[in-house]
C-alpha cells in the first residue's frame, strides 16, 4: 500500500502494465516532461513517446499498432482534444472489429482529462462521455477514486477493446492508500458508495463526492440516500441501478455533462423501461445546461450540480413520502 | 520476395525528396525479375481486372447491394506495389480497394462473398466493398473515409519496429487523400520516427469527379514528400515493372531502417467514381481522355512486354486468362450460393 494521488495511481497502472507486458507503450504530448518524466528513465523513449500536436495522427497510429499486436496507451490531455481525432476514434477504433467481421480487435486505451469548473472556457472544459457513449464499439470508464482509477486503467489496458478513460481534473490531487502492485476493477460494474432506503442517487466523476456530501446532510434530515457510482458509462451497469431503484422507489441522477441525450437520460430511460412500477415519484436529473462552458467563473459556477442543489432535489423527491 | 533489381537500375530517388521521372518507354523493362514473378504479376493483374468486371456486371444487374468503386485501369499500380512486399508485410487500403487484398494474396471467394454481404464473406458480410480486410495476408483494412487509414499504417510501422519483425507497411491512398489532414500528420509522424512505411499514392487524377488541379496545390503528390524530408518518387502507374521497382527500393529502404518514402503512381480509372446503374455524374472528363488512357492499359502493355521478350506466348496468355476467368466465376458461384449472415451476427463482433 502507498499513499498516492489519483493521477499517480493512473501513471502507476500504466507503468506496471509496461513492466508486465512488452506490448504496452504510451504516447502523448509532452509526456517526457510531465506525467511520465519519472518513468522515462526506466522505460526509455521507445516505450514512452512524445508526440507532435497531431491527435488524429498519433491516436490513429495507436490504432494501427493495436491492429498489429501492440497495446498502446494514448494520453490525449484535455478531453476536447479528442475531437481532432474524432474520425480515428469513431470510424477506426470503434468500428474495425465489427466491420472486419471479428478478424481483429483494437486494444487501445485513450486517456483524457475532464477539466471543468476551472475557468478553462469552452475549448478545454467538456465532459464528453455521453457524446462518445453514442459510438458502439467503445468502452468508457469514468473513475471517481484513486483506487478505482488504478484498477480501471489496468482493466482497460488488459481489456482488448478500445477503452476511453476520462479522468475528472477535480479528482487528480485526491489521495488514498492503493496497493503497489496492479489489480483490476471490472469495467461495467457500478459501485454502491453508500447504502440507503429512501432514494437512489446515481452519479459519476467528481459528482459522486458531491452526492455523498449531500447524502450525509440528508441523513441528518432523516432522508436515507443510496449513492451509486457508475464508474463505467459503457457498458452501463443497468442491473445495479435497477436493483437500487426497485428498493428505494426514487431516482435522482447527477451528471456534470450537458443534459440532452446524456448518460443521465440513459439511466432514466433504463429505469422507465424496467422499473417504472417501482417509482414513487417522478425522476429528477441534475445536469449542466445545454450550453458551451463560459469563461467567467461567476457564470460557470452556475452550471454544475452542487451539494445544496442535490440536497434540495432529494428533499423534493422525498416530500411526498407516506 | 527478393527483388532482382539492383539500386542502379531503379528509378531515381532524390535524397531531398524532389521528384522526377526518369522512366520512359526506352527503359520499359531493362532488367526483369524471374519469369515466374513476371507471370504472377500478369496473373494477379488479370485476377483483379476480371474480379472487378464481374462485380460491375453483378452490380449492374442489381444483384449486388451498396456502393461499388472500381479501380479498373489501375491494376499495375496495385499489383506492382503488392508484389514488391513480403508475405508478412502489411497493407492498408482505400474505398477503392477490391484488388489490393487480391494482389496481396487473398482468396477471392470470400472477397466476392463480402461484396454480396454473405456470411462467408471475409468480413462475415459486415464490411462490404469499401471495407475489405484480410488479416491472414496482412491486409489491415480499408476505409470508406478518405485518408482515414493513413495514421493506422504509421502505427503498423511503429509496431513492426517495436516488435523487431522487419515488416513494412505499405499505405495505399489516393490523390484526394493527399489533401486531408491525416495525410500530413501521418507523413510527419512516420518521418520523425523514421518508420518502415511506404506511402503509395494511386493518383488517378480525380477526387471523385473533381480534377486534381482544382483541389491540389501541386501537380505531383510526390512533391509533398520534400515537406517531410523523405524521398518522393513518381512512377508510371500503368507500368507494373516501374511500380514494382520503385516500391522494391522504398520497402528495402524502410527495412534497412532508413525511413519512409512516398511513391506516386500516375494512373487512371476507366469507370465512373462508383457504379450507379446508369445514373451518371454530369460530364467531368473528356471521352478522348478515357480513350487515351485505354491505349495505355496496364494489362495490354505488360502482356506485350512478356510476349516480345519471349516469356509468354499468345496461347499462354489465353490459357492464363481463361484460367483466371474460371477462378473468378467459381468465386462468384461460391458467393451467390452462400447464405446471408445469421440474424445473430448483428450483435456479434462488437467487443472481444
Amino acid at each position: 500500500m502507498s499513499d498516492v494521488t489519483y493521477i499517480e495511481a493512473v501513471v502507476q497502472a500504466v507503468c506496471e502494465e509496461m513492466r508486465n507486458d512488452t506490448r504496452v507503450f504510451v504516447m502523448g504530448e509532452d509526456l517526457h516532461s510531465t506525467l511520465y518524466a519519472k518513468a522515462l528513465q526506466e522505460f526509455g523513449r521507445e516505450r514512452i513517446f512524445n508526440t507532435p500536436i497531431s491527435e488524429a495522427g498519433f491516436i490513429g497510429a495507436g490504432i494501427g499498432a493495436a491492429l498489429t499486436g501492440m497495446r498502446p496507451v494514448v494520453e490525449a490531455a484535455y478531453s476536447p482534444f479528442l475531437y481532432s481525432a474524432m474520425d480515428q476514434i469513431v470510424s477506426q477504433a470503434a468500428k474495425s472489429r465489427y466491420m472486419f467481421g471479428g478478424q481483429t480487435s483494437v486494444p487501445i486505451v485513450i486517456q483524457a482529462f475532464v477539466v471543468y469548473a476551472a475557468a478553462a472556457a469552452a475549448h478545454h472544459s467538456d465532459r464528453p462521455w455521453g457524446l462518445f457513449a453514442q459510438v458502439p464499439g467503445l468502452k468508457i470508464v469514468v473513475p471517481s477514486t484513486p483506487y478505482d482509477a488504478k484498477g480501471l486503467v489496468t482493466s482497460a489496458i488488459r481489456d482488448g477493446n478500445p477503452v476511453l478513460c476520462f479522468h475528472d481534473m477535480g479528482l487528480l490531487g485526491q489521495r488514498a492508500d492503493v496497493p503497489d502492485s496492479n489489480y483490476t476493477v471490472p469495467i461495467g460494474l457500478a459501485a454502491v458508495r453508500r447504502h440507503g432506503s429512501d432514494l437512489t442517487i446515481v452519479s459519476l466523476a467528481a459528482c459522486v463526492s458531491n452526492s455523498l456530501d449531500a447524502a450525509a446532510i440528508l441523513e441528518r434530515q432523516r432522508i436515507s440516500a443510496e449513492v451509486v457510482d457508475l464508474r463505467s458509462v459503457t457498458p452501463l451497469d443497468r442491473g445495479t441501478i435497477l436493483e437500487s431503484v426497485r428498493r428505494t422507489g426514487r431516482l435522482l441522477v447527477v451528471d456534470p455533462a450537458p443534459r440532452t441525450c446524456g448518460i443521465a437520460s440513459e439511466v432514466i430511460a433504463t429505469v422507465s423501461e424496467s422499473a417504472f412500477d417501482s417509482l414513487k415519484a417522478p425522476v429528477i436529473r441534475l445536469t449542466a445546461p445545454d450550453t458551451p462552458v463560459p469563461f467567467s467563473p461567476e457564470l460557470e459556477q452556475l452550471m454544475y450540480p452542487t451539494v445544496a442543489v442535490i440536497v434540495a432535489a432529494a428533499r423534493k423527491l422525498c416530500a411526498a413520502r407516506s | 520476395m527478393e527483388t532482382t533489381f539492383s539500386p542502379a537500375s531503379m528509378l531515381s530517388i532524390t535524397e531531398h525528396g524532389l521528384p522526377f521521372d526518369t522512366r520512359s518507354d526506352d527503359n520499359f523493362c531493362r532488367e526483369l525479375p524471374s519469369t515466374g514473378i513476371l507471370r504472377e504479376m500478369l496473373r494477379r493483374m488479370l485476377t483483379v481486372r476480371l474480379f472487378e468486371e464481374s462485380a460491375v456486371s453483378i452490380h449492374s444487374a442489381a444483384k449486388m447491394p451498396g456502393f461499388v468503386h472500381t479501380a479498373i485501369g489501375q491494376e499495375a499500380a496495385v499489383v506492382g506495389a503488392c508484389l514488391a512486399l513480403r508475405s508478412n508485410d502489411y497493407i492498408t487500403g482505400t474505398h477503392r480497394s477490391h484488388g489490393h487484398p487480391i494482389a496481396k494474396g487473398a482468396e477471392i471467394g470470400p472477397l466476392m462473398a463480402e461484396l454480396l454481404g454473405k456470411a462467408t464473406g471475409i468480413c462475415r458480410g459486415k464490411g462490404g466493398s469499401m471495407h475489405l480486410a484480410d488479416f491472414s495476408v496482412g491486409c489491415l483494412g480499408e476505409s470508406g473515409i478518405v485518408g482515414s487509414m493513413m495514421p493506422a499504417a504509421v502505427g503498423a510501422g511503429l509496431s513492426a519496429r517495436m516488435r523487431g519483425t522487419e515488416q513494412v507497411c505499405l499505405c495505399f491512398f489516393g490523390d484526394g487523400a493527399a489533401n486531408c489532414g491525416a495525410f500530413h500528420e501521418s507523413l510527419n509522424l512516420a518521418a520523425i520516427w523514421n518508420l518502415p512505411v511506404v506511402f503509395f499514392c494511386e493518383n488517378n487524377g480525380y477526387a471523385s469527379t473533381t480534377p486534381l488541379h482544382v483541389t491540389t496545390s501541386v501537380p505531383d503528390i510526390a512533391a509533398r514528400a520534400s515537406a517531410y524530408s523523405i524521398p518522393g518518387i513518381i512512377v508510371d502507374g500503368q507500368d507494373v515493372l516501374a511500380v514494382y521497382s520503385a516500391v522494391s527500393v522504398a520497402t528495402e529502404r524502410a527495412r534497412a531502417n532508413k525511413g519512409p518514402s512516398l511513391v506516386e503512381a500516375k494512373t487512371y480509372r476507366y469507370r465512373e467514381h462508383f457504379e450507379s446503374n446508369g445514373a451518371k455524374a454530369a460530364p467531368y472528363r473528356l471521352d478522348a481522355e478515357v480513350e487515351y488512357w485505354r491505349t495505355r492499359d496496364p494489362i495490354t502493355l505488360f502482356s506485350r512486354v512478356l510476349r516480345e521478350s519471349g516469356r509468354l506466348s499468345d496461347t499462354d496468355l489465353e490459357t492464363m486468362r481463361s484460367t483466371v476467368q474460371e477462378q473468378v466465376d467459381a468465386a462468384v458461384t461460391f458467393a451467390r450460393r452462400s447464405a446471408p449472415p445469421d440474424p445473430s451476427a448483428l450483435l456479434e463482433d462488437i467487443f472481444i
